[in-house]
This record gives structure tokens, sequence and C-alpha cells, in this order.
């Protein structure tokens, strides 16, 4: 059930994210100045953090997917379902934290 | 768990596709359902080298700029590979919507509206991206050097 929230919430803000990254990336046609201003402003910390809960919602919608195609095919998935739900926690847990400690030292400079 | 000697035994399976929205139109519906698990598996494929390759690599974000885009797109590997996200991320993301509609919007006319704008804005971000894609010029004449990749300097 909670599962189920979680993969309708990240779907629906992958969506939108989705929807202005086409249109920044879009002033690539514009100009090489008009991109870089606007790509620029995704290295301030504030949208650093943004990207960072982006890419939280695009790990635990893409695995969760994946544990949802599990159970479906499966019926060892589908017996252990609740173990795979911790599972996608795990692995969501394993990528995260040393994709924050990479991501966030690029956007709080040092690294 | 108190049944844990008995033998876990499913119930009798349910036809695909196992979604609500599949009383109506049961034909297009299955479609949508195996898009969404044939895209699925495809795009963790995509977006986590994608997220991988501009993020984590290198500068990550810092380095993204109009160049780092231009020296990706001078190999036809990115081209293809970042059309390929975009028509099935807008597909598959899209089709997600459309359902979030159907299950929300309980008013005729408000489902329609909403359907009408999620497919403008589907095809409209797919067409607008596909030209970005295609048509992009890594060296523009007017533009800075000092913002292009290197290689424009054998182009000019």
């Amino acid at each position: 059930m909670w599962m189920w929230v979680v993969h309708r919430v990240t779907g629906v803000a992958i969506f939108f994210f989705l929807l202005v990254h086409v249109l920044d990336t879009a002033l690539v046609r514009v100009s090489p100045e008009a991109y870089n201003e606007v790509i620029g402003s995704y290295k301030t910390p504030i949208y650093g953090l943004i990207e960072a809960g982006l890419v939280a919602a695009i790990l635990l919608h893409a695995f969760n997917g994946l544990r949802i195609i599990a159970v479906d095919h499966s019926t060892w998935a589908l017996r252990h379902q609740r173990q795979l739900v911790w599972g996608v926690w795990g692995l969501f847990g394993v990528l995260m934290v040393p994709f924050l400690i990479r991501h966030l030292g690029h956007v709080f400079g040092g690294a | 768990m108190t049944a844990s000697s008995a033998p876990f035994t499913p119930g009798p399976k349910i036809k695909e596709p196992r979604i609500r929205s599949g009383r109506l139109r049961p034909g297009a519906e299955q479609w949508s359902w195996r898009f969404m698990r044939i895209s699925g598996p495809l795009l963790v494929v995509l977006i986590l080298t994608h997220l991988f390759i501009n993020l984590l690599t290198g500068d990550g974000v810092n380095q993204i700029d109009f160049a780092f885009v231009a020296g990706k797109w001078a190999s036809p590997l990115w081209q293809v590979w970042d059309i390929l996200m975009l028509v099935l991320a807008m597909l598959h993301g899209g089709n997600g919507m459309r359902l979030l509609i159907n299950d929300y919007a309980h008013h005729a006319t408000l489902r329609k509206v909403l359907h009408s704008a999620l497919g403008v804005a589907v095809i409209g971000i797919i067409v607008l991206g596909a030209l970005v894609i295609f048509t992009f010029d890594p060296c523009p004449l007017d533009a800075d050097p000092s913002l292009l990749p290197s290689f424009c300097e054998d182009v000019r």
C-alpha cells in the first residue's frame, strides 16, 4: 500500500521534472549563453538539493517498478514481496549514500 | 506471521492487465500495460546511465554546459540514447499520468480537458526534443568561441 503511494508520487514528480528538463535542454538551440545561464542555476545549492530529491525519486520508482514486474511474473517474488520491499529500500540506500556524498560535494564546493 | 507452517498458495490468477482501468477498453489497456512493463526496465538502464555519466563522472553537475552537451551529441550513440530516453520516458510518464487522471478526475469534462492537455504536452515535448537533438549545431557561427567545444576550431 505504501509503496503504491510512493510509486504514484515519485512518478508524478519525475514527469513534471521531465517537462522542465526538455525545455531547459532545448535552450541549446537558442544560444550557448542562454543554455549556460539557465543550466548554471542547476549548480546552486538549492537546485543541488532538488536534484538529489529527484535522483531519490527516480531510484525508488525504478526499483519499485522492477519489484512490481517481478511480483507479477514469479510466484517466488509474490511470496517474498515484503522482503522485496526491504530490498528496494536497501538498494536505494546503498546507491543514494555514495551519490549524495559525491553530488553534494560538487554542489557545495570542495570536491 | 502465524501461518508459517502452511505452504503459501497464490489465489487464482487474475487475467492481465491487472489494473482497474482495464474495465474500459481491454485491448488498448492491455497494450498500455505491456508498454509500461517493457519500457520500464529499458528506462532504468537508460536513465541510471544518463545520471551516472552527467552527475558522477568528471566534475559532476558543474561540468554541464553547452560544450559538454555538444561533445556528447557529437557521438551518434548519445543522440540515439537521448532520443530513446525522450520518447520512452514521455510515453511511459504520459501513460502513467493518463491512468492517474482516470483514477482521480471523476467529472467527464474535467477528464477530457486533462487528457487533452496531457496529449498536447506529451506530443509537444517529444517533437521539441527530437528537433533539438537532430537539428543541433555544436558550432554556431555567431557564438562566443570560448563557450564552444574544442573541436569547433577545426570546423571554422
